[in-house]
C-alpha cells in the first residue's frame, strides 16, 4: 500500500526562532497588533510503500531519528494516511 | 604529515585548506570524495572543509553527516586521529554528533563574511600548541548559521570540560556581546571533544595562513598540528 507521510518539522520551545520573531515584528509594523508569537517550521510530504499504516508510521518515525529531525533542537508532528484518502 | 580532505557535494574551501597546510608546513595532501568507504592509509589529520554540503539542504551538514566516509572518519577519532571540522566541517560534526550541539541561522539573519577576532582559551590542545592561552587572532568568517547551540546544563558541562577553544572577542580579547558577530551561546567560535582530538571551528584558518591574505594567524594551527604528529602524538 502507498502512504503519504506529512511531517512538520520546527524549533522547540525555548530555541531561538529568529526567523520567526522578524515576522512577528513585521505583522506588528503591519498593523496586527494581536498576534502574539510566530514560529517557522518545515513541512515534508513523504510518499512511501509500507504493510500498513503502523508500519508506515514506523518507518517515518524511523527517517525522523535518522535524518530528518535533530533532536537538540527540534519537535515534530507527523501524520500518515493512506494515499488518495 | 599526510592529510585527508574530505570534499563533499558543495564544499568549496577544500582546496583553499588543502593549499594552506601544503604551503606552511609542506603536508602531503590527499583529496578524499565523500562516498569513499576509508581514509587513505597513513593519514594524520582529517579536514572536513567549509562549504554548502548538499546546498545546506534540511539542515546544514546534516547529509554530509551521513555520507559513506563519516564511517571511517568517526573510527578514525575514536582511535585518537585528529579531525578538524571548519564552518561548514564543524556543521557536520555536531550533525554527526562527533561534537555536541547544533547550528541556527545568525541571530542577524545575514550572512557574515569579515574578519573576526578570537581569543584562544586553550594552548594544550594538538591544534593550539603554538598559541598561548589569551591571545587573540585574526581569522575571516563566512557564514549564515554560525550560531552555536546547546542547551544551558549541557553547556554548563562542557564548559567545566573547558571543551571551548576559541571564543568571538573584542581586538583586546573581551569576550562581550558586541564581539560576537552571531549569537553563540557563550561566543563559542570553536570547541573540542572530550577527547581533545576532534575540533570544530567556524572562523576559517585557512584563510588567515599567508601574509598576502592579511593574516598569518592561521598558519599556527597548521605548525600546532604538525608539531604534535611530529612528536608522536598520533593515535
Amino acid at each position: 500500500m502507498r502512504y503519504r507521510a506529512s511531517l512538520l518539522i520546527y524549533l522547540k520551545e525555548g530555541v531561538l526562532d529568529i526567523q520567526g520573531r522578524t515576522i512577528l515584528r513585521s505583522l506588528h509594523d503591519l498593523g496586527y497588533g494581536e498576534v502574539q508569537d510566530v514560529r517557522v517550521g518545515k513541512y515534508l510530504r513523504i510518499t512511501l510503500e509500507a504493510a500498513d499504516e503502523s508500519a508506515a508510521r514506523r518507518q517515518a518515525e524511523a527517517m525522523c531519528s535518522d535524518l530528518l529531525v535533530n533532536d537538540l533542537i527540534e519537535e515534530y508532528s507527523l501524520v500518515v494516511e493512506e494515499e488518495g484518502k | 604529515m599526510k592529510v585527508a580532505v574530505v570534499v563533499f557535494p558543495g564544499s568549496n574551501c577544500d582546496a583553499d585548506v588543502a593549499h594552506a597546510v601544503e604551503v606552511t608546513v609542506g603536508a602531503s595532501v590527499e583529496m578524499v570524495w565523500h562516498a569513499s568507504e576509508f581514509l587513505p592509509a597513513g593519514t594524520d589529520l582529517v579536514i572536513l572543509p567549509g562549504g554548502f554540503s548538499y546546498g545546506d539542504y534540511l539542515r546544514c551538514g546534516a547529509m554530509a553527516a551521513r555520507s559513506s566516509i563519516m564511517k571511517d572518519v568517526k573510527r578514525f577519532a575514536s582511535s585518537g586521529g585528529l579531525v578538524l571540522g571548519i564552518c561548514n566541517g564543524f556543521q557536520i560534526l555536531t550533525e554527526a554528533k562527533m561534537l555536541r550541539g547544533a547550528f541556527l541561522p545568525n541571530r542577524t539573519l545575514s550572512f557574515i563574511c569579515r574578519p573576526c577576532a578570537l581569543r584562544v582559551e586553550r594552548d594544550d590542545t594538538p591544534f593550539t600548541l603554538r598559541y598561548k592561552a589569551g591571545q587573540v587572532v585574526r581569522f575571516p568568517i563566512a557564514h549564515h548559521e554560525g550560531l552555536y547551540y546547546l542547551d544551558k546544563d549541557e553547556l554548563d558541562a562542557m564548559e567545566k570540560r573547558r571543551q571551548v577553544v576559541f571564543r568571538y572577542a573584542t581586538p583586546a580579547g573581551e569576550v562581550t556581546d558586541e564581539a560576537n558577530p552571531n549569537g553563540a551561546l557563550n561566543n563559542i567560535a570553536g570547541m573540542v571533544n572530550e577527547g581533545g582530538n576532534v575540533l570544530g571551528l567556524i572562523p576559517h584558518p585557512e584563510r588567515a595562513s599567508e601574509p598576502v591574505l592579511g593574516s598569518v594567524d592561521g598558519a599556527l594551527m597548521w605548525q600546532s598540528i604538525s608539531e604534535w604528529i611530529k612528536g608522536g602524538g598520533a593515535h
